[in-house]
């Protein structure tokens, strides 16, 4: 067995440190929000979970493209690593999200485009792995699955425009002024701090699960060949 | 022969086989069905109990008509299209016909858009079907031919990933339960937007709001067709 590389080792324990520092600085370091009280302090976890629910999305769409491409079954493990990455801070996301917005909306769930975007991702996820469940032949299961990501990645954006004809009340934090009246806010200066922090911590928190999920499914796979020759 | 012809023949058909071969696939489904009847009768009959379900479960008397005809419409057809979409390619792995038509010296993209024609065939049947039914049952006019525009459009963009998709859900060990989870989560823009825009319709809305609605059924049928047949070699290599 190859030993963990090194510098996998090192960015486990800076993810850890750096969601620590990240912690802190949302429940301690940021300011009380005026209106909404200590509930807002969900958000700056809120949107980094969704952002890395974001890049894993992305990561798993273009891993799938390039598997088709190549047909290096390599793709196809980082394929899976984005998309089971995706699926569990997509599904964070919504929780805190609900948390957030029981108080704030006065209901755990809305029918907003992003909301609903992120309810139907998740969706098509465990579709997802219910569909390479059904495929004994690794080969058909890797071109399978990178087939349905490739729909998935190019129908989710279509669904959200849709679901944006509608109307909306998500608030859009940065950016807009109008949004107040539906829970945005102008963040302040310490505010900003512990939200870009958060965001840069969960996304070396992304590439070290992603790595780590990446090198796993290499593993297993080493694992699942050494049994064929046991077995042989 | 030598082997530069042979190789155009082979790799490289002409133009005018490659329609004749979406044709010949299309015929052999329709004319299949046409001797059988299995999938347009269980089609319809299910069409026809959906309607019926959707009628005590949502007590659709005059008022509530109005406002959920294009809902209970959309959410037929999208039943019953699994329906068909399923059998129609299981009808194929079974007898191992697949197998025989990718045998064919074909173009692999002329079997994807032969059973879109011939899937879309039936949906538009059962639909021609169900649409008079519903009319004579509930005392609404569906054949306006802005409705049956936004019916064509969106069974198009339905077929089209349904096709795909049942394409790989047949080649699975949960092939009868798959189809619907695959194809219901991807398949959601076709709805919201079909619903939206036969809804608008119905109420008499103006043109400037139904129009973004049309407008996303067609980029959704334009890019699903292009991206199904870009992909569907992966889903019937062996």
């Amino acid at each position: 067995m190859q030993a963990k590389p090194s510098t996998l080792k090192v960015l486990d324990v800076v993810s850890l440190i750096l969601l620590g520092i990240s912690t802190y600085l949302a429940l301690v370091f940021a300011p009380t929000e005026a209106v909404m009280g200590e509930v807002q302090r969900v958000f700056y976890f809120h949107v980094a979970t969704a952002w890395v629910g974001m890049l894993g999305f992305m990561a798993a769409g273009v891993s799938g493209i390039i598997y088709l491409r190549t047909g290096d079954l390599k793709w196809d493990r980082v394929e899976i690593a984005a998309v089971e990455i995706s699926l569990v801070f997509f599904f964070i996301a919504i929780v805190l999200g609900s948390i957030w917005a029981r108080p704030v909306w006065n209901t755990w769930w809305t029918w907003d485009p992003r909301l609903t975007t992120a309810a139907i991702t998740q969706l098509i996820y465990i579709a997802y792995f219910m569909l390479r469940q059904g495929i004994e032949d690794p080969d058909r299961r890797a071109r399978f699955g990178a087939v349905y990501t490739l729909v998935g990645a190019v129908s989710v954006p279509i669904t959200f425009m849709a679901i944006r004809l509608f109307r909306t009340i998500h608030p859009v934090v940065i950016g807009t002024e109008s949004a107040e009246a539906q829970g945005g806010f102008n963040m302040t200066a310490d505010m900003r701090v512990a939200f870009f922090f958060a965001l840069f911590a969960f996304t070396v928190i992304f590439v070290d699960l992603f790595w780590n999920r990446i090198r796993m499914g290499t593993l297993a796979d080493k694992v699942e060949q050494l049994k064929l020759k046991v077995m042989q | 022969m030598t082997e530069s012809t042979l190789t155009t023949t082979t790799h490289r058909p002409a133009k005018s086989s490659f329609w004749k071969a979406i044709a010949a696939v299309a015929w052999k489904d329709l004319a299949a069905e046409l001797r059988s009847r299995e999938l347009l009768s269980a089609m319809l009959v299910f069409s026809l109990l959906v309607i019926l379900i959707f009628n005590f479960a949502l007590e659709l008397d005059i008022a509530t008509r109005r406002s959920v005809t294009s809902g209970v419409l959309w959410s037929t057809f999208a039943f019953a299209g699994t329906l068909g979409l399923n059998r129609s390619m299981a009808i194929e792995k079974d007898r191992g016909c697949l197998d025989g038509l990718l045998l064919a010296p074909v173009d692999r993209s002329a079997i994807y858009f032969g059973k879109v024609i011939s899937n879309l065939a039936f949906m538009l049947i059962v639909e021609a079907i169900v649409l008079p039914i519903y009319s004579v049952l509930y005392n609404t006019n569906l054949f306006q031919p802005g409705l049956l525009l936004v019916i064509l459009l969106g069974s198009v963009g339905y077929v089209a990933v349904g096709t795909l998709l049942a394409s790989m859900a047949v080649q699975t060990r949960t092939r009868d339960v798959l189809l619907p989870i695959l194809l219901f989560p991807v398949v959601v823009p076709v709805l919201i937007a079909a619903v939206k825009a036969s809804g608008g319709y119905l109420t008499g809305a103006p043109m400037t709001d139904i129009l973004p609605w049309l407008n996303l059924l067609i980029a959704y049928d334009v890019i699903f067709t292009a991206i199904a047949f870009m992909v569907f070699d992966y889903v019937v290599e062996e």
